[in-house]
């Protein structure tokens, strides 16, 4: 047995695999929690021990925790719709970078990401291939409901479940086997707040949110619960979020972000850019130091805006603006 | 030919997912044709002939939908074949629940969408459980932890399939299901094979058109539900005759 369960004490077996605790209260062996200094091979025989072991392989397996995590993902260019050789070779995006997609609608912004979720090994209408970390990855990550490689955000989405914020976050955190649910579903909660402004309690129904508040909350929950280590991004509305910070809390759960976005203010925050026309990526750029000057001046422009957008709100006319 | 089952809730988007996926088929000059099977009404076919794809409808009107897909699939699959087709696809709408048209080595899919309700995937049993893949639409609509609940369900039901989002309205996805249909093995016939779950039981005196109600006008097979609760029990708790589960076979 490669774990030694029967060497370990329930105390360290349960810190070290917490769903062990529910398993083995579902097969009427709860009682052992009530001995935590004894070791199993006193309190299970082989068979149990065999099964416990075959459980926790199952599940470590499912939340992906014996699993080495993705760093980067690497697109290696294929064809243009005309059959040209791409002019971007190879791009790698690494956990934490923020990269903009721009190009105009058919230019291939959809089929680009869609070869990075389908893990293309040159069997896509572009020829591209993708690795992660260096390596051909496995079939895992186009077929299993656990490990899909990309988690969506766009403007069009909605929440559709009659059910209260801390329901749903159980519900997700439930889904995803998640360790420490409370926690998690506390940081989501607190993170949605910073960044929708308006703030909204944990027994507010979800289909009740104001936009705003729904992006942040999907933001958030994305950055926390989900399994995927790539988030795209269609667009975050300009209304009610801080898009700079829901960047930030994204890279600090350790994502790659990939963000289609026609906003200068977004693209400006990236880190690089890809600029996407005839189904190929045309070429890669950074925002120069000009570009990151002009995002000051953007932001008090954007900021100006928003408070002429409040001042409408709370009834005042705007003749001097 | 290549011969694949489609089955799949009302509205979940099975036409639409099969025009999608086809037209990567079409573009690399495959010959498809498409059998669409629904209870009363159907104008999908004209969508189909719309796409250039070969189509017929077969109506089930008073008859099980089920029971008529079964009755009728050999027959396609020889349309199929006299029609020089590279891929044939059955497509079973206005089924319920009880419902599983999927035969064993024939490519079987099962068609689910997030709208549907985090229930469904239970609710629905036999064609998801039954499916070699499992497509999931209108994702482009929920948000991120609906699709991961959504498919966290359909993995407690099927942890065997496959499982894709397609977008039926854009396509996305449908390229990758596309390869998936060219995969599998050629069907020269269904003559013998079997079904992978056994056909909804029948045969009381209203299949044969009784129309009256009370237990004088019942005959056959029929079951009554158990209302009274045990007392402490929560829920009715009696079994739910499923027929038996036929899990040999894929594709």
């Amino acid at each position: 047995m490669s774990r030694q369960l029967e060497t370990l004490t329930v105390e360290t077996v349960f810190a070290r695999w917490p769903f062990v605790q529910q398993q083995l209260a579902d097969n009427g062996l709860g009682d052992i929690a009530d001995r935590p200094e004894a070791r199993l091979a006193e309190l299970l025989d082989a068979d149990q021990l065999s099964d416990l072991d075959g459980f926790i392989g199952v599940m470590e397996e499912f939340l992906g925790t014996n699993e080495e995590k993705v760093g980067e993902v690497t697109i290696t260019g294929g064809r243009a719709k005309d059959g040209s050789p791409e002019p971007v070779t190879e791009l790698t995006v690494k956990v934490g970078e923020v990269i903009c997609i721009v190009g105009p609608t058919g230019s291939g912004k959809s089929r680009l990401l869609a070869d990075i979720e389908w893990v293309a090994r040159g069997d896509t209408p572009t020829g591209r291939h993708v690795t992660i970390n260096g390596q051909v990855p496995d079939d895992k990550w186009r077929f299993s409901s656990e490990y899909k490689l990309v988690a969506q955000l766009s403007q069009n989405m909605n929440f559709v479940m009659d059910l209260s914020v801390e329901e749903f976050l159980n519900l997700h955190a439930e889904s995803r086997l998640a360790t420490d649910p409370q926690e998690k579903i506390q940081r989501i909660w607190n993170w949605a707040n910073e960044l929708a402004g308006e703030p909204f309690a944990l027994d507010t129904p979800v289909t009740s949110l104001s936009g705003g508040q729904s992006r942040a909350l999907m933001i958030a929950d994305t950055a926390v619960l989900s399994s995927s280590p790539v988030v795209l991004i269609d667009e975050i509305e300009n209304a009610g979020i801080d898009r700079q910070q829901a960047l930030d809390i994204l890279i600090r759960e350790e994502k790659i972000v990939l963000m289609a976005t026609h906003d200068p203010i977004l693209a400006l925050m990236g880190d690089r850019r890809v600029i996407i026309n005839n189904g190929a990526m045309q070429k890669v750029i950074e925002p120069s130091e000009a570009e990151r000057a002009n995002l000051k001046e953007l932001r008090a422009l954007d900021a100006k805006l928003m408070s002429l957008r409040h001042r409408l709100r709370m009834g005042e006319r705007l003749d001097r603006i | 030919m290549r011969f694949v089952t489609v089955s799949g809730p009302p509205s979940s988007g099975k036409t639409a997912v099969i025009i999608k996926t086809l037209e990567h088929l079409q573009k690399d000059g495959q010959k498809v044709g498409v059998v669409k099977f629904d209870c009363l009404f159907t104008d999908d076919d004209e969508l189909y002939r719309k796409n250039g794809i070969a189509v017929r409808k077969g109506l089930a009107g008073a008859l099980c939908p089920d029971h008529y897909f079964v009755s009728n699939v050999e027959e396609c699959v020889q349309w199929g074949l006299q029609e020089g087709l590279d891929v044939l696809v059955s497509e079973s709408a206005g089924l319920c629940n009880r419902c599983s048209p999927h035969i064993r080595e024939v490519l079987a899919i099962c068609v689910i969408d997030n709208l549907s309700g985090t229930g469904t995937p239970k609710k629905i049993g036999p064609m998801l459980k039954a499916a070699d893949v499992v497509v999931i639409t209108k994702g482009d609509i929920v948000s991120q932890a609906e699709r991961e609940v959504f498919a966290s369900r359909v993995h407690m039901v099927n942890s065997k399939a496959r499982l894709l989002h397609v977008n039926g309205i854009t396509g996305q996805g449908s390229f990758e299901l596309s390869t998936l249909w060219t995969g599998t093995e050629e069907t020269a016939t269904v003559e013998g094979k079997k079904l992978r779950f056994s056909m909804p039981a029948a045969l009381c005196s209203y299949c044969l058109g009784e129309t009256r109600i009370g237990s004088d006008y019942q005959m056959g097979n029929v079951r009554k539900i158990n209302l009274d609760l045990p007392t402490g029990s929560k829920t009715d708790g009696g079994p739910q005759d499923l027929g038996p589960m036929n899990t040999g076979g894929g594709s």
